[in-house]
Order: structure tokens, then sequence, then C-alpha cells
């Protein structure tokens, strides 16, 4: 079975590179996300081919693929997809009513309001819950925010960015303290979180790239050399 | 020969049918003047010789000498009527034929291209297209031919499909030859066409074949020395280009990006050679990436090439594409300007540049950091000038209401863009506080800001979080001129320090030297 799945989607990741400008290949695309909802896998390449295909048959767009492209590339945030997706959807399209609420939680996520992100995530369970993966995609990007920003991050912030409280917000420190480095400290008004060091909250492991030379560029005067 | 861009505001074609067959009426089809049998038959010779440079010659200079003198708003004489000159040879008039249309579309579209023309001019490109894709052409034409040839291609698709776009004042005889020619200029026909000549002529191959030494192409400028063609592999080449800019007047900017990626832009190439190709390649490749808010790389091809347009656009006032060039340089000014209010970078901007820069949009620039409502006016207005004309691909529904929907792309991609803007609006506040202090506590800075904590957090993440994008090879890079991390409720600010980058100073001047040695070796005394 597993074996079947993985010939098929082979298959469409070569139409898209092979012959991507086809409007027969419309179902296989659409199938094709469907298949990366449930097998929680994500394609960009296929995803932007069956939009603009969409552009080039506006009666064949289904508004409920397009709605499942949306959440798949809301959780492939940080990467632009929301928005690389939104400039290929026609503005009357855009003017559903999902579409308008997966827009205001993209720029929740993109103004890192993590507090009305997950408010408004939950009033619309019914568009969300379709897709499988959906929560811990967008905790894994609040993390990521979180890293850029914080050596040290207070336990309500943490919590309030990934929605998770209590007992089981313990748990979840309980597992990336042994599995992603975490350590927790005792902080002034509440427990501290160190997160992993990294050049973006720590500028002192920030390599010095200016003065080295990538091999590339030195090839380039290996003719003058010789 | 260029095409010249019309103006952001086509002119109508309202009336095209009669005007059209006025200028027809007065047009003899069979008035070829002898200057013009003589260009014929020498183009036709030079071709046949395989002599590239008098090609040249006549393409560049002879084609727009004649055009200006006898030509200013009549089509050229038929392909029918030349025949004569040229053996009647069937790929040396499907080029003529090329050249008619191109000139056609530059002159006439004021007084009323037709769409039959218009779709004549779709079927002479599918079928010299389709001789060049039978791999049986053996010329060896000019680069910037070539070059042309493919930029005319996605021109007249573009103006197809704003033409087509506008249906409130066409006449039902027009509408009808809509409908009579709904197969010109699909856009899967021009996309595939622009895949095929990429695929056909194995330009990608031959490109990473030259990167391991194993193959000959930008040493001799994609020319063959061998007896063989440059046709195929330059139009494949050329498509790749074409590509990236059909996707961005779709808007769809990441696949316009692969679509370029085996043209390594951060060295001179052959597409660094027509200066043409060489401008419209940065130009898309920075507006793309401004959209996909990767600014950093935007910012640095932006530097380049206007550095390079200051050195050298003396060298082309005479060329028929100089407007276009200036055009062009203007818009990439407004697109840096845009690019550098987003996303602050000293050191990435070269002297001369900034100065340009400064004199073009200081003012504007200025004012755009205040993100107020003459703030978003600013950006709208730089965008709109300096975008490409972006398409509405489908074909359009030839029934009532008949309305003009040509600005919708447009819009929609202005509006997308000012929307980013303002996501990035308190980004501002942040890095002017931010700059006075080396630490700070989230309190005092939420209270000199006026927010309260929560939300300085957020601005502070979201800052981060568009400061750092995601570059093609999916890593994480920083674009921040300046930045901080923070401790529990206390914000260091990092120093960031000038640094000169010697290495690659040493490697740039190394090649200069070089190529000025040879230069001077290739000297001749008499």
């Amino acid at each position: 079975m597993a074996n079947e799945q993985e010939a098929e989607s082979y298959t469409v990741e070569e139409l898209v590179a092979v012959n991507p400008y086809n409007p027969d290949i419309l179902n296989d695309l659409e199938g094709f996300v469907n298949d990366q909802v449930s097998n929680q896998t994500y394609n960009l390449d296929a995803n932007l081919s069956l939009l603009r295909l969409y552009q080039f048959e506006p009666e064949r767009l289904s508004v409920q693929i397009v709605a499942r492209i949306l959440v798949k590339a809301l959780m492939a945030m940080p990467g632009p997809d929301f928005s690389l997706c939104l400039f290929l959807i026609p503005e009357h399209v855009q003017m559903e009513e999902q579409f308008k609420t997966l827009i205001v939680l993209s720029h929740y996520l993109e103004t890192a309001r993590f507090r009305q992100f997950w408010d408004e995530a939950a009033k619309n369970r019914n568009i969300l819950d379709v897709v499988p993966g959906f929560e811990q995609a967008i905790q894994s990007y609040a993390i990521h925010v979180l890293s850029l920003t914080y050596q040290k991050v207070p336990r309500p912030v943490l919590a309030e960015a990934i929605n998770i409280e209590g007992l089981a917000l313990d748990k979840f420190l309980e597992h990336h303290v042994a599995n992603s480095g975490w350590v927790i400290e005792k902080g002034a008004r509440s427990q501290l979180i160190v997160l992993p060091r990294n050049e973006f909250n720590h500028p002192e492991l920030k390599k010095n790239t200016a003065e080295t030379v990538p091999f590339e560029h030195v090839t380039r005067i290996f003719p003058v050399l010789s | 020969m260029a095409s010249s861009y019309r103006d952001r505001e086509d002119m109508a074609t309202g009336g095209g049918g009669t005007s059209a067959a006025a200028a027809a009426a007065a047009y003899d089809p069979s008035y070829v003047p002898d200057s013009v049998k003589t260009f014929v038959s020498h183009l036709y010779r030079h071709i046949r010789d395989r002599n590239v440079y008098e090609t040249h010659q006549m393409y560049e200079g002879g084609f727009h000498r004649l055009s200006d003198r006898h030509f200013r708003d009549t089509p050229w004489p038929p392909a029918e009527a030349v025949a004569p000159h040229c053996d009647g040879d069937h790929v040396f008039l499907l080029l003529y034929r090329e050249l008619w249309f191109r000139h056609a579309h530059a002159r006439l579209q004021g007084q009323g291209l037709t769409p039959a023309q218009r779709a004549e001019s779709w079927d002479n490109y599918c079928s010299l297209f389709s001789v060049v894709l039978q791999g049986v052409v053996n010329m060896q034409l000019p680069n910037q031919w070539l070059w042309d040839m493919v930029d005319e291609f996605v021109y007249q698709f573009q103006s197809y499909c704003q033409y087509r776009a506008k249906l409130k004042n066409k006449t039902q005889e027009e509408i009808n030859l809509l409908k009579q020619y709904d197969q010109a200029w699909s856009v899967y026909g021009v996309l595939n066409y622009l895949k095929a000549l990429v695929e056909k002529s194995m330009i990608g191959e031959i490109l990473e074949r030259e990167k391991v030494g194993l193959e000959q192409f930008t040493a001799t400028d994609g020319y063959d020395y061998e007896g063989g063609s440059n046709v195929l592999k330059m139009l494949g080449y050329y498509s790749m280009i074409g590509l990236l800019r059909v996707h961005c007047l779709l808007g769809d900017y990441h696949t316009g990006l692969k679509c370029l990626a085996p043209i390594d832009i951060s060295q001179q190439g052959v597409y660094t050679t027509v200066i043409g190709s060489h401008i419209s390649t940065i130009y898309h490749y920075g507006f793309a990436s401004l959209m996909m808010r990767r600014y950093v790389d935007g910012i640095r091809e932006f530097n380049k090439i206007l550095l390079y347009i200051l050195k050298c656009k003396q060298y082309h006032q005479n060329s028929p594409q100089y407007d276009q060039l200036l055009k062009k340089n203007e818009q990439m000014y407004a697109l840096l300007a845009i690019c550098l209010s987003l996303c602050p970078q000293d050191k990435l901007i070269d002297e001369n540049v900034g100065t340009q820069l400064k004199e073009k949009y200081g003012d504007k620039m200025t004012k755009m950091h205040r993100y107020d409502d003459e703030a978003y006016a600013i950006y709208d207005e730089l965008f709109s000038y300096a975008c490409p004309k972006f398409i509405t691909a489908s074909p359009p529904v030839l029934r009532e209401p008949f309305t003009n929907y040509n600005q919708d792309a447009y819009r929609l991609q202005l509006k997308l863009f000012l929307y980013e803007v303002k996501q990035q609006q308190l980004l501002s506040g942040i890095r002017s506080y931010l700059k006075l202090y080396s630490t700070i506590t989230i309190g005092k800075l939420a209270k000199y800001m006026d927010v309260d904590e929560v939300t300085l957090r957020t601005i502070l993440m979201t800052y981060k979080h568009k400061m750092h994008s995601i570059n093609s090879d999916g890593k994480v890079i920083s674009s921040a001129d300046f930045d901080f991390y923070i401790d529990e409720d206390i914000i260091h600010v990092v120093e960031s320090k000038l640094t000169k980058n010697h290495g690659d100073y040493f490697l740039r001047q190394i090649l200069k030297f070089e190529e000025m040695i040879n230069q001077l070796d290739k000297v001749q005394f008499d």
C-alpha cells in the first residue's frame, strides 16, 4: 500500500517537472494536494503549478482544494509560501469567507500575535482540523521565532506562543529538555526556558563571513594563476 | 530592434477597425523600394555566408534606417513581395516576417493592430520555433537578434493579454475576431514553446558541463565555431529568461526564479553580453526577490547593475535600445528605494549608486520610513511605476457584460504588496529606539514607545521574523542591519561592526587587470 502511494506521488512530481503547463494534469495535482494532507507531506512546486492552472482555467477552481493548499502553506512558515499562493489567487476568489479567515490567521502569525492567532484558530476548527499536523507546525514556527529572539524566554511568553499551559506544558518542556537541548532556569518572575544557542540569539556565534572568501570565487582566478 | 514598450496607459484601440482599414487602403503591398530589395538580398546572403558581424550590422543598423526612412507608420512590404530577393527561402522569410510583425507592433499600435495581425504573428512564431525545434536550422545569428526574438515573443503575448482584457469599447467586429482567433497567444502555447526551447537546446546540461570544464559556451559567447548553429542553443538560453519574465507577469515569483536558476547571476555570462538581456534578467530577478521578501538579494543585484549602467550607458546612446534602457534604469532605482526602505542596508550600496538614489528618491525614502498615509501613497506610487505589466492569462469571457479587466492582475499584486508593507509598520520605530541603547528593559522601551509590554514583545518578534528570510536552500538568512536578543526581559542590542571584504576586492581587481592585459595584448600596431 505504501509503495503504491509512493509511486503515485513520484509520478506527480515528475509531471510537475516535465509537463507543468498542461491542463490535463489538473486532476492529478488536486489528488496530490489531498495526498499531502493525509500523508502530512508538502510540495510547494506542485501546489503553485495547480494554482497557476486554476488561473488559466478559472471555472475549474475548487475552493476546497485552494483552502487546503493555503492551510498547508501556513504550516510552512516561516517560509513565504502563503503569500506566494495568494499572488496566484484572483482577488474575487480571496473574498470567500474561508480565505478571509486564513488571511487573518496568516497576518497574526506574520506579526507574531500568537494569542490572537490561537483565539481565532479555535473559532475556525472546521477549516483547520481538516489538515492533520496543523497545530504542531504552527508551534514549530512559534518556537523558531522565539529562538531567533530570546536567549531566555519567560514561561508565560512561551505558553502563549505555543498555546499550551499547565501540566501539558510541563510535559512539553520535559520532552524538549530531553531532546532539543532546552534548559529550565528560575527567573525573577517565572520559569525561564533557555533556548539552544544559535547565531541569531547569540551574536558572538555569528561566523565572521566578511573575511572568508568562498571557494567558488577563488576558482575564478585559477585561469589567471596558471 | 527593441520593442518600444508603451507607457502605463496603453493607447486606446477604440475605432481600431476603421482606421486599420484606412491604413490598409493607403498601403500598397506590392511596393518595394530599391533600398529594401538590396537590404533583403544582402541580409539573406550574409546569413547564408554565416557572416555574423555583417548580419548584425544590417539587423541593428540597416533595418532601423530603412524603417525610419520609408516605414515610419506603415508596415514593411509583406514577405511575398520580397521573396524573389531571397530565393523564397522558407526560413529566411519566417525571420523576415518576425521583423515585420515586430515593426508593426512598435509603430502601428496606435492605429489599430488588428486581432488578425496579432494572430498571424503568433502563427509565425509557432512556425519559426517549430523549425528551430526540429534541429534543422544551420544558421548563426547575432545574439542580439535571438534575444530580441524571445523578448518580443513575451512582449507580444503580454500586449495581447492586455488587449483582449479591455472589452468595454470593442466593436462587435472586434469581439468576433477575438472569438475567431481564440487559439492565438494561449498561455499554454507560450509557456510550452519557451520550455521546449529550453529543453531541446539542452542548455541546462550545457551550463552544467561548462562548470566542470567539459564544454565551451560562455567563452564563445554561445557561438559555434565548428560549423554548427547557435540558434537553438541561444534561443534555449534566452528562453530561461523569457520564462522568468512570463512567470513574473503571472505573479508566480518562486517558479520564475527556479526557471532562471541554471544561470549564475553572481558572475558575468552570456546573459550579460547583450545589454537588453542583462537588464531584463536582473530587473525580473530583483522584482521577484522583492516579492519573495528576499530584499538583500534584490538590493545586491540592483546595485550591481545600476552601477554598470552608470558606467556604460554613454556607449549605448545611439542604440535603438536606449530609451528602453533608461526606462528600466529608472524603474530599478525605484525598486531599490523600496527594498532599502523595507530592509535598510548600509554596506551594500556603491557610493555612486547611492548618490543617484538619494537624488531621485531621497525625499521619498525619508517619507516612506514614517509609515503614515503619505508613506503608503509613496510605496503605491513607486511600486506602480516600477512593476511589470501583470496579465490575466485566462481567455476572456466574450459575453455581456463587457468590462475592462486588464488592471485586475496589477491591482492584486499591488494590494498584496502594500499589505506586506503595512505588516512592517511598527518596525522602523524599533530601529530608531534600539539604535540609542546597548541594553534596555522591555518595560522601559514599552513606555517610550507607548505600547504595553505584550505588544512590544510581539513587535520585537515581528522584527526578527521579517528580517530573517529563508533562502533557496532552506537556510535562515539574516538581513537585519542591526540586531538584538532578549534575556528574560532585557533587550541586548548587538553592535554591528563595519567589515571590509578584502578577499573579494582582491579577486575582482585580479580579474579586472587580467582582462586589461588581455585587451592590451590584442592591440596590433600597423
